[in-house]
């Protein structure tokens, strides 16, 4: 086991949770996750090699999919986002890779993203400050990505009108959530 | 604007960036006799309608799709979006 | 001066006696105001009481007082106009300190406890304006007189004339304080969009609503009802305020309809998009802690339904400007809906059977009515006043209000009538502005006399009641609720018309009547840009005969109102002195905003740091902890030097750290490098085509130097590609051009090459990676990086890179590369582990002294290197110029390398890049002077090139340069002079090679 301490995207040693009258805002940095890419002719033996391995349908545009103790979110035509816990699998994109060896190309992604979990009875109203995203008209199960604060974020369904998570840019992660916290205050 | 992207449906404009004429794609044989001349026209040459006008746009908050957009530049609508990789492979371009 | 206290009293009680008697003299009874609900206000600092549910408009009109403003250029008093958002003379600065809001309506501003307002545009008091003696010298301020005044001499432009007009010009004034509030900014989504809840919209609104569509009902008004609230009939047998309370309570109980009161759409864009104001907080003294003011909303709608209504439009005669004559519809409303008359005593002038009505209206609550003028000889009667039909004013009495009216009867003799106000109607305007913000185009209609929704409207947009020339009551529920059902047609949702009540059905009764040609005085057209019938005279006798000409010569329908009142007006005078139809002279063009729109609620929450997002490196916590000092470079903060305890200067720092790397070790955070990942069969192909050199041959494990070109030949950007496997490359790139290198590689996979195998994308964020450069630079890896990897010059050679493992066993990646010509690596970790990395490589460094560098010391070794960067590859350089035209393969087809060979980017003396060094060591060497010949002219034509990048060196004991000369190749030993024209300065330089420090490579190779 390697002596390094590592931090959250905000900077902590422990997640950040932010509670207000009717929402939570609960950063999330046990996610693992890596790209896949399936390979030019080989898309069919590449989702179905990841369905065989790891127990993982890849899902359809716009959405995100579960399998096992993985989970993916359509990020591009042919390109998927597997996730999972990190505690468990920090080593996800080599498991992944050699699950689809040759037909898809897997980059690890997880330390390039900050994710917030929002939940709440009014979570529609915050991101309708937030984002283009008609999410009152979504259902769980879709992935979209939106710009939120200037920044190329996902946003999934995880329950529709009930919890979302957001995905951005590690870097920027102060910048997001700052954008979350005033967006709930300027709301509730 | 509203793009009717071909896999996600209708995405605001804002998401995409603009590049510019579809004949971008056409990018000339580099071993070609004229090859200096066609880059130039390729470069340097544009047409620049006023009304049906094939665009390439790249939806950079979104899926990373380079798409080709027929657009109406008088009236702003949009005829026809296609993914350029498509438009591509029907033009011949391989690799 | 007795005539003028007669002016003061108009209704027998002064403005300011009222208002010391704390007592509301104008106030009626009934109304849509809450009397037991009294606010507090103050104007001109003066105490004042008004009810909720009041505008200021009509709380200072309850309290007699009519003087709100004084006009744009002749400083004349003025009072509301209007009871909406088209006013043009009752401006006021409403608050203060940094919510001081200038150019604020009266008419829309809604009353609050404890609302401060001011007039503005006069002193030292709204009654003495020292400003109106402008109105003596009217003859000198006509149409274009800007033009026509400041010409000559040129130089006084600058000195004298603009400095003299800034300070006369506008009407509010800034606090030049921060804006303490917040605004925020949404997204709507809807099937429909309703613009306006008057009759028309509350009716499409309960059709749409009823069906289950998704519907959003936007109100500029606090009240939904529009013109209901300020007419006296009612709807079936209850009166219009009960009959809205229903439907409202109706439309809230649906789930799927949205009302927004407060909420002005200003602009229709392309493909249904709307934007829209909600003014959140507007109404109350102060926003709470964290909520908006204002919000602005991009509504995206399937069909939009545009039931904005109409405005009303005066009749310009001579003197009528003056505080009391409003347009009778204005009057109305102030009468049935705020319960308030302007004055005790009314007259009523008008061209229509409309201005009728508000003669009854007065009438009914008790006001006296003087006199009804009607243009028409054929004018109907009145019930209870006397009528001069075939009748005109020509002019006006009253020097702060008006006193009395002067007409021209019928008869030819004339009459003076006393009044304190006189309600003005010359018919009424559908407000087109939304159908005209793409390419729809009015269009006449002579019934009503005014222009109609025509030609292309926006796509998805229909038209109902008063905004499409239906403006009776009856057809403005009918039009409603038809246009709701045909919208929902569209998409497929089934409606059906509802019952609707019964309504008042009026037709429209009008003679077109615009100006009272009588008088040799100022009528005036436009009362916010003070233009007059005589400047519409003067503008056509100088040629500007367009509409559009007209409106830049005159400033006619210019500022906050956009001639909402004011610009018909002015077309139909000019279409008489050109002799056309007014359809064939045309309006302007309407854009967005429909209503002014603050900066503020533009910007949203984008405001100070938040203006953009912030990129922090995986180092920036523990930096902070050293007091670093950070710069922004675009959206990241890096740091840029590491201050010690007794450093007073930069410099000192800066050379400090440059001098250790040199001498030991240094450790830099270099996150910020785009990172782009690279895989599959044809990868190396692909760096092939996006590299002006070749990849194929790259071996595994090893990294190489890339330039990109753009396909005219300029260079782009560079970086390295490190082969991590036959299939798989890790791509760097500049900071800058992250993003943009990403975007071309996908337009060269996708768009030019769409059958190669390979997929990219970024991963800079996913890792921390951080330079490790100076002769101990191996020695401290080999502490952090586990020992069975052997770092060895042998075994990990200059340009080598690998997957190892460090503090044991973290997955880790190792590149040899070097930007600051020493010894260095690049190790990176997952970003969560960066900051505990830069923890224990500065542990592990403490027996060599190590360093921790920003970018200044980074930029100084790269100089003293001759490493081109951003200011080089500055988007004029080739290759060529950068000595890298070797590089630029032949062999291979890759973006740029056609046009890279042609002739004007390959002569004989095309700049390339050189060092410099001053002759003189002391004299400073500074980026972006030019470089002359030692002798001769020093002139555009004379220069050989200039000085890109310029620094200090510790090492050289010198300031030193980097420059792009004329031939430079071949101009070793010289030397020229570097000139800098803006601080007059010239320095003795002489030509050298760029290569400042370890020319021969003999450092980073050890």
């Amino acid at each position: 086991m390697h002596s390094l301490k590592a931090i959250t995207p905000l900077g902590g040693t422990c997640p950040q949770i932010d509670h207000f009258d009717g929402l939570l805002i609960s950063e999330n940095s046990d996610r693992a996750l890596a790209s896949i890419a399936a390979r030019q002719g080989r898309e069919a033996e590449c989702s179905a090699a990841v369905q065989s391995i790891l127990g993982l349908k890849l899902p359809q545009p716009a959405k995100w999919s579960i399998g096992g103790a993985y989970m993916a979110w359509w990020m591009g035509p042919d390109l998927w986002m597997v996730d999972a816990d990190h505690t468990d699998h920090e080593l996800l994109a080599v498991n992944v890779k050699r699950a689809v060896g040759s037909v898809g190309s897997v980059a690890e992604q997880t330390d390039g993203w900050c994710r917030f979990d929002v939940s709440g009875a009014r979570v529609l109203d915050v991101f309708e400050r937030l984002c283009n995203l008609n999410l009152r008209a979504g259902e769980a199960g879709d992935a979209h990505r939106a710009s939120i604060e200037h920044l190329g974020c996902f946003v999934l369904c995880l329950e529709a009108g009930a919890k979302y998570a957001v995905i951005g840019p590690r870097s920027s992660a102060g910048a997001l959530h700052h954008a979350l916290l005033t967006t709930a205050q300027s709301v509730i | 604007m509203i793009i009717n992207h071909p896999i996600l449906g209708p995405r605001d404009a804002q998401e995409f960036t603009y590049l510019g004429d579809a004949a971008l794609i056409d990018r000339p044989d580099w071993q070609a006799d004229n090859a200096a001349e066609a880059f130039h026209d390729y470069l340097y040459l544009r047409d620049n309608p006023a009304g049906e006008h094939r665009e390439l746009w790249f939806h950079e908050q979104g899926d990373r799709s380079w798409l080709v957009v027929t657009r109406n530049t008088v009236t702003h609508d949009i005829l026809n979006v296609e993914l350029a990789r498509d438009v591509a492979r029907a033009r011949g371009r391989r690799k | 001066m007795n005539a003028g206290h007669a002016d003061f009293r108009a209704d027998g009680s002064t403005a300011n006696a009222g208002a010391k008697r704390g007592a509301q003299v104008n106030r009626l009874s009934g109304g849509l105001v809450n009397s037991a609900k009294v606010m507090n206000f103050t104007f001109d600092g003066k105490a004042f009481q008004g009810y909720e549910g009041d505008t200021l408009a009509s709380a200072l009109l309850a309290n007699g007082v009519r003087l709100m403003g004084r006009s744009f250029k002749y400083h004349r008093p003025r009072g509301p106009l209007t009871a909406g958002s088209e006013e043009p003379n009752a401006l006021v600065e409403l608050r203060s300190g940094g919510r001081q809001e200038p150019n604020t309506r009266a008419t829309v501003a809604e009353l609050y406890e404890g609302m401060e307002a001011n007039s503005q545009n006069r002193w030292p008091s709204l009654e003495r304006d020292f400003m109106s003696i402008n109105d003596r010298f009217s003859n000198f301020l006509t149409a274009g007189f800007y033009y026509k005044t400041f010409m000559w001499p040129a130089a006084f432009w600058e000195k004298v004339y603009e400095p003299i007009i800034r300070k006369a010009a506008g009407l509010g004034r800034l606090s030049m304080e921060d804006d303490p509030d917040a605004y925020d900014k949404g997204f709507l989504h809807c099937d429909l969009l309703i613009i306006g809840a008057g009759p028309a919209g509350l009716a499409a609104a309960l059709t749409a609503g009823r069906v289950g569509a998704q519907v959003i009902l936007a109100e500029e008004d606090f009240l939904l009802g529009g013109r209901l609230n300020a007419e006296s009939f009612g709807l079936g047998d209850i009166s219009g305020a009960a009959w809205i309370a229903q439907v409202c309570d109706e439309l809230a109980a649906l789930p799927n309809v949205r009302v927004m009161p407060r909420t002005t759409v200003v602009g229709a864009y392309d493909h249904g998009v709307y934007s829209a104001v909600e003014r959140v907080a507007d109404h109350v003294l102060a926003p709470e802690v964290g909520k908006p003011r204002q919000i602005l909303w991009r509504i995206y709608s399937k069909r939009a339904l545009l039931s904005a209504g109409a405005t009303e439009r005066p009749i310009a005669f001579e003197n009528n400007d003056r505080p009391g004559i409003m347009l009778a519809g204005a009057m109305r409303a102030y009468v049935n809906r705020w319960a308030v008359t302007p004055a005790q005593t009314v007259a009523v002038f008008t061209n229509n059977d409309d201005g009728h009505r508000t003669a009854a209206d007065l009438i009914a609550k008790g006001v006296k009515v003087t006199a009804v003028v009607d243009t028409r000889a054929d004018a109907p009667k009145v019930e209870g006043v006397e009528l001069f039909a075939g009748a005109q004013v020509i002019d006006t009495k009253g020097r702060l209000g008006l006193t009395s009216v002067r007409l021209r009867l019928a008869s030819g003799i004339t009459r003076d009538i006393p009044c304190g106000a006189l309600a003005v109607s010359g018919g009424w305007n559908p407000n087109v502005h939304l159908t005209c913000h793409q390419r729809g185009r009015p269009a006449w209609r002579e019934d009503i006399a005014a222009f109609v929704p025509a030609g292309e409207l926006p796509p998805g947009m229909s038209v109902i009641g008063a905004a499409n020339g239906d403006f009776s009551t009856a057809a403005a529920l009918r039009t409603g609720a038809k246009g709701a059902v045909a919208a929902l047609s569209d998409l497929g949702i089934a409606a059906t018309v509802a019952e609707l009540p019964q309504a008042e059905d009026a037709p429209v009764n009008l003679q077109a009547f615009w100006y009272v040609k009588e008088g040799k005085g100022r009528a005036w057209l436009d009362l916010q840009n003070d233009v007059t019938v005589k400047d519409v005279k003067l503008a056509h006798q100088e040629n500007f005969r367009s509409v559009e000409h007209l409106k830049r010569y005159t400033t006619l329908g210019m500022a906050t109102d956009q001639g909402k009142t004011s610009n018909m007006g002015g077309l139909a005078v000019m279409a008489e002195l050109v002799g056309k139809q007014i359809p064939e002279v045309g309006t302007t063009m309407f854009r967005p905003p429909y209503t002014p729109v603050a900066m503020g609620t533009l910007a949203g929450r984008s405001v100070g740091e938040e203006f953009r997002p912030t990129r922090k490196t995986p180092s920036h916590k523990w930096a902070e902890e050293q007091g670093a000092t950070f710069v922004e470079v675009g959206m990241w903060l890096r740091t840029q030097w590491f201050p010690r305890k007794g450093e007073t200067h930069w410099r000192q720092s800066v050379d400090r750290e440059v001098l250790q790397i040199r001498k030991s070790v240094g450790i830099c955070d270099v996150t910020t490098l785009g990172k782009i990942d690279v895989q599959g069969p044809d990868a190396a192909e692909f760096l092939n085509h996006i590299y002006a050199n070749a990849f194929g041959k790259l071996a595994v494990g090893k990294v190489r130097y890339g330039l990109m070109l753009r396909e005219d030949g300029i260079a782009y950007d560079d970086g390295t590609a490190a082969r991590l496997a036959e299939d798989h490359f890790v791509v760097t790139t500049t900071t800058a051009n992250a993003v943009l290198v990403y975007r071309n590689m996908e337009f060269a996979r996708q768009c030019l090459w769409p059958d190669l195998d390979v997929q990219v994308i970024s991963t800079t964020e996913a890792w921390a990676q951080f330079a490790v450069a100076g002769p101990n630079a191996r020695k401290l890896l080999q502490k952090i990086v586990d020992p069975e990897f052997d770092l060895s010059n042998e075994a990990f050679p200059f340009m080598g890179c690998g997957e190892v493992t460090v503090c044991g066993g973290l997955r880790a990646r190792l590149f040899r590369i070097s930007f600051s010509g020493e010894l260095a690596f690049e190790i990176a970790v997952p970003t969560r582990y960066g900051d505990g990395l830069i923890r224990a490589l500065m542990q592990a460094g403490e027996e060599f002294d190590v360093v921790p560098y920003g970018t200044e010391a980074l930029g100084v070794m790269r100089i003293e290197k001759g490493h081109a960067a951003g200011n080089e590859l500055n988007g004029t350089t080739s290759a060529l110029n950068l000595g890298m035209a070797r590089m630029v393969s032949k062999k291979k087809d890759c973006i740029g390398n056609t046009s890279s060979a042609r002739a004007g980017m390959n002569q004989d003396d095309a700049l390339m890049l050189v060092g410099l060094k001053p002759v003189n060591s002391t004299d400073p060497v500074a980026a972006g002077s030019h470089l002359m010949n030692a002798i001769g002219v020093v002139s555009a034509e004379a220069d050989q090139g200039y000085i890109t990048s310029a620094a200090y060196s510790p090492v050289l004991g010198c300031s030193i340069g980097l420059g792009l000369l004329k031939n430079g190749g071949n101009r070793k030993g010289e030397i020229l002079r570097a000139v800098n024209p803006l601080e007059g300065r010239e320095v003795e330089v002489e030509v050298v090679s760029a290569h400042f420090v370890d020319p021969e490579g003999e450092r980073l190779r050890a």
